[in-house]
């Protein structure tokens, strides 16, 4: 006999937090990496890459995790277009996580340069030689950056409300320590 | 569920305001490492910028050294350069070329005898995967001693301020050993007999670990047969393409590759300043261009001869012109590769 879960596992509690420090420095390293000319640059590009193709993995391994356990319930006193909102936005965020590192991949392979991940471990190109491809690929890439960070921004300002406003345990269920009982007590 | 607070409005207000200033600072942190606030800092946006031609940019094409030409061929290694770099192209053997000769102008249409700089872009392709590519110059040493330099020296040069370059040459005294470069050096009627230089330094690593810093050049098997810059504008506009054309077709044409290593205190991180002729130097193989092909359809237009792209056994030295020539080539590779409805394929099976 299990009770209604309230916090995620600990497995997803994990996944989840790495993964939000790698995606912060993800998004910081590129815009970062697109703004200088100086040597700093080929360092930042160095780290983007194999970043990326981590987070990738992560996700990966983070939706079969998801698809396996589910997510605890939201609040039943939320309003269904915020529950419904809460819903896309973790359907956004899994397109975006397993998304940009295929777009990236993807958009240096249409213009035929090398995918290093570090020393000579290179990876394959996924795409055929194209110019076409190249712009739309990068395009995406880099615009969905920014639709990628006003995700986080909009996930972190709901999740403290949760936390400090609604204090509805929404937060708790996937705050890295357990501050509250794992398991529903009876309605 | 609730805590029982003492003042649930101004918690909630607090609480409220709290959350408004952690997004606010994220995005604000966000707009400052894209240099939003740093409108001094050098993007390669404003470096691309500082290239545009007083013509206007040649869409379609690369921003800088925007003519040129596609050659394909092998380099032949002779074994030598393995005692510098692990890497797979020094061992004896033969490579796959890709390249591109090219004239160091931002218009496409330039005539040939109207621009000093020539250059070389420069793929090889070895069996394990890797890829060295290389970007390099006529000139013996760059004209300025840094990427900052070298924008100031764009700006200087397209202002209209009549002493903007005398200002320049001043705080960058380098550039007056380019001056006098590009005024004594003789001019040929060839790619063929022009030699090219790597200029930045890197640092190769070979099989025990060791590192030295080096650059490189690629000397001509033909004789340079020096020309006047007036006799060469009588020959025509595109001359040099018409000329390497019939002149490979003739025969492949040859460059030897040689590796200078630098001594302990050398410039290493100012391309603008040449190391000491006896620095020792091997010869590590032979390029050999087999074929030309008009840029428009050829195999070279959509490659980015960004000069980072290194096999293992090679990388970036303390020279900072690498990692900005790699951000810029990026930029302008970006851009160009959109603007291929400027610049259309003539082959009927162009790609979109």
């Amino acid at each position: 006999m299990i009770g209604i879960r309230l916090r995620f596992t600990p497995l997803q509690r994990l996944l989840h937090w790495v993964m939000a420090v790698c995606i912060l420095a993800m998004l910081f390293i590129g815009v970062g990496m697109l703004s200088t000319i100086k040597p700093k640059y080929l360092t930042l590009v160095s780290i983007h890459k194999p970043l990326g193709i981590a987070i990738l993995v992560l996700a990966l391994i983070r939706l079969v995790v998801r698809l396996r356990y589910g997510a605890p319930p939201l609040p039943a006193d939320l309003p269904e277009p915020v529950k419904l909102g809460a819903r896309l936005s973790h359907y956004a965020f899994y397109v975006l996580m397993i998304g940009m590192p295929l777009l990236g991949w993807g958009m240096l392979s249409a213009a035929a340069y090398p995918v290093v991940l570090f020393g000579g471990v290179h990876l394959p190109a996924i795409l055929p030689h194209s110019d076409g491809l190249h712009t739309l690929l990068w395009n995406a890439h880099f615009y969905l950056a920014f639709a990628f960070f006003a995700l986080i921004l909009l996930h972190v300002a709901a999740a403290l409300f949760h936390a400090l406003v609604r204090r509805d345990g929404v937060f708790e269920a996937m705050a890295p320590v357990s501050t509250r009982d794992e398991i529903a007590p009876a309605e | 569920m609730a805590q029982p607070s003492q003042s649930p409005t101004r918690s909630i207000f607090g609480s409220l305001v709290l959350i408004a200033v952690i997004i606010a600072g994220g995005a604000a942190a966000f707009a400052y490492t894209a240099g939003w606030f740093s409108p001094q800092r050098l993007t390669p946006e404003k470096m691309v910028a500082a290239l545009a031609p007083p013509t206007g940019v040649a869409l379609g094409h690369r921003r800088n050294h925007a003519k040129g030409i596609c050659f394909t061929g092998v380099f032949e290694a002779n074994g030598a350069g393995s005692a510098l770099s692990k890497a797979q192209v020094f061992t004896r053997g033969q490579y796959p070329v890709l390249g591109r000769f090219n004239l160091g102008t931002a218009d496409a249409n330039a005539p040939d005898a109207t621009v000093r700089v020539r250059g070389m872009g420069l793929q090889i392709s070895t069996p394990d995967g890797e890829l060295w590519r290389s970007a390099m110059i006529d000139p013996p040493f760059f004209p300025v001693s840094t990427p900052q330099a070298f924008y100031e020296l764009l700006i200087a040069s397209a202002s209209k301020d009549p002493n903007a370059m005398k200002t320049f040459a001043g705080a960058h005294p380098e550039i007056a050993a380019f001056g006098a470069w590009a005024k004594s050096a003789p001019w040929t009627g060839s790619y063929a007999e022009d030699r090219f230089n790597s200029l930045n330094s890197f640092v190769f690593t070979d099989s025990s670990g060791g590192e030295k810093t080096v650059r490189w050049s690629l000397l001509p098997a033909a004789n340079p047969v020096p020309i006047s810059q007036e006799d060469l504008a009588k020959r025509g506009p595109d001359f040099l393409e018409q000329e390497i054309t019939e002149r490979v077709r003739g025969g492949p044409q040859r460059w030897t590759m040689v590796v200078s290593v630098a001594n302990p205190g050398d410039p290493t991180a100012d391309p603008s300043k040449a190391w000491p002729e006896d620095r020792r130097a091997i010869e590590v193989g032979t390029l050999t261009v087999q074929k030309i092909e008009p840029e428009r359809d050829g195999p070279c237009r959509d490659i980015n001869f960004d000069p980072t792209v290194l096999p293992s056994g090679m990388r970036t030295s303390d020279d900072p012109f690498p990692a900005a020539r790699s951000s810029v080539y990026a930029k302008s590779f970006d851009l160009r590769t959109a603007e291929a409805k400027d610049y259309p394929r003539t082959a009927t099976d162009a790609k979109p």
